[in-house]
């Protein structure tokens, strides 16, 4: 059986920077992807805006992506694509198993790397009731058929849910020629960031309805329309609004879950808040050594520039595992307060002497906000401008405190 | 008047005074802002994503985008223009497929590799 030190379960932005960081580190890697090229979901993700924080520049999802994959082939890391991990099986090392055009294969592994992102939610998971004809998708699925296929997946559309894919789908259609007749959002405030609000929807005067929902698709083989109402406080409908539309299309945009049921196997808990495996500030498993966990796989990120830096951490740290031989670690709870909605590692090393990293979404949405981080006896005040919910925040603390973590409280004043 | 700065996520609320000729611009956490609010008052201007035609079956898109910002009302002409193209030859990230799109200025770049 080849052995390996690191192996990584996904080619998308996290995996491909926890490659090259282990690789780097001296680490002999391996990088498994499903699809028939790297570069995960950037691939389709023609718009720009990402690197901003890595590269100080605007690039397009596989502008983004291509900076990775030539420093992949500058290296001789190894990649197998169009591979499908079976089963993993937790014995001194990790006995892996997967699936490809050469047969059912082996290795072992003395770590492993889950970078397996996110997917959508469908349909059948937020319940509208009625037909169930073709044409209804979720926005990445209309993203890869207009983006990589060359297809438009309708020419009157209706989009259900704010998410940032969503109003990028909204623009992207528009400029293709279909009609995007709006937006309906379920909750009182946009899920998406503002500025995909302003470019992708106010500048095509495409509207965006707060606090609807879609009670009903009609259409038998193809969707001939929607039903659609307003909802109270209580997201209960308002019988009175209801209206029918008329599309060809709906797109949902309603939200994404990391990808964890391999991880899952393995018998490693999903932590309700973030929908992904709890991790150390390493994000390694709070529950296995030598799993490590990173990207949009331990929590949904706005930005595929944090999504790469968990990455890089992971690659550096699963080598580093390896050297130190060390396999528990003494560690500290991250406490934070109920204006939090999460807060990411979810656990400290105790002894770590690096600076502290934290990113964390509130629960509501707050303006001239400040939040205490409190350090053994220690409190440091940080202020925001503006909180929001959909928006997620980084925070770095530099970590010169003389004696070990004890204690690792957040909270909002 | 109020604007929200698209330049970059932390997507800052701009407050612009006018000042006779002069634009006070302030709710900007860097100056990125002011230019952003100058244009976004005089003339507003976009970078345009798109994907171009290929003559290959398994990569059928090339993904596309205009190297600079153009004025927001040429978008459609600058799309009727790239929607002509079909790219037949080996092409890396960056090389350019239109020049000066629309007498934009801008040029059509690819922003993936199309190669075979």
């Amino acid at each position: 059986m080849k052995e390996y030190d690191v192996v990584i379960i996904g080619g998308g932005p996290a995996g491909m920077a926890a490659a090259i960081s282990a690789y780097d580190n001296e680490g002999k890697v391996l990088l498994i992807e499903r699809e028939e090229k790297i570069g995960g979901i950037l691939k389709q993700c023609i718009h720009d805006g990402f690197g901003l924080v890595k590269f100080n520049e605007q690039l397009t999802g596989p502008e983004y992506a291509n900076r990775y994959i030539d420093e992949i082939k500058k290296r001789k890391i190894e990649i197998l694509t169009e591979t499908f991990v079976l089963k993993i099986d937790e014995k001194e090392s990790f006995i892996m198993e997967f699936m490809n055009r050469e047969g059912v294969q082996k290795i072992t592994t003395k770590t492993i790397i889950f970078a397996t992102g996110c997917r959508e939610r469908t349909s059948k998971q937020i319940f509208i009731h009625g037909d169930r004809p073709a044409g209804i998708y979720t926005a990445g699925t209309a993203q890869y058929f207009t983006n990589i296929l060359g297809f438009l997946p309708g020419k009157n559309c209706v989009i259900l849910g704010s998410g940032d894919i969503g109003l990028i789908m909204a623009r992207r259609l528009t400029l293709e020629g279909a009609k995007v007749q709006g937006v309906y959002e379920i909750k009182s405030e946009p899920s998406g960031l503002t500025r995909n609000i302003r470019q992708c929807l106010d500048d095509f005067d495409i509207p965006l309805y707060l606090s609807h929902k879609i009670t009903r698709v009609f259409g038998k083989d193809r969707i001939t329309g929607v039903e659609i109402c307003q909802i109270d406080e209580n997201f209960q409908p308002i019988p009175s609004t209801l209206k029918k539309i008329e599309c060809d299309c709906l797109i949902l945009s309603v939200g994404l879950i990391p990808e964890n049921e391999l991880i899952q196997e393995l018998g490693i808990k999903i932590n309700k808040f973030t929908n992904g495996p709890e991790v150390d500030n390493n994000f390694m498993s709070t529950e296995i050594s030598g799993i490590f966990i990173c990207g949009n796989a331990v929590h949904v990120n706005d930005l595929v520039d944090y999504v790469s830096e968990s990455g890089e951490i992971a690659g550096k740290k699963a080598v580093e595992f390896i050297k130190n031989g060390e396999k528990t670690f003494e560690k500290t709870s991250v406490v934070f307060d109920e204006q939090f909605l999460y807060v990411v590692p979810q656990y400290y090393n105790k002894n770590t002497k690096e600076d502290l990293l934290f990113y964390f979404r509130s629960k509501n949405n707050f303006n001239d906000q400040k939040i205490n981080i409190i350090i053994n006896d220690y409190i440091i005040s940080k202020k925001y401008k503006k909180l929001k919910s959909a928006e997620m925040e980084r925070l770095t603390l530099k970590n010169d405190f003389e004696s070990n973590l004890k204690k690792i409280n957040l909270q909002m004043e | 008047m109020n604007l929200t700065c698209i330049v970059c996520p932390n997507s800052c609320e701009l407050f612009i005074e006018k000042n006779g000729d002069k634009l006070k611009v302030s709710g900007h956490m860097c100056k990125r802002g002011i230019e952003f609010a100058e244009n976004e008052i005089k003339a507003p201007k976009r970078v345009v994503c798109t994907t171009v035609k290929t003559n290959l079956q398994n990569t059928p898109r090339l993904p596309v985008k205009t190297d600079k910002e153009i004025p927001k009302e040429k978008i459609f002409d600058v799309m009727k223009e790239v929607n002509k193209l079909e790219v037949i030859n080996k092409t890396k990230v960056g090389d350019i497929l239109i020049k000066n799109v629309c007498g934009t200025e801008a040029n059509i770049v690819a922003t993936d590799n199309f190669l075979f």
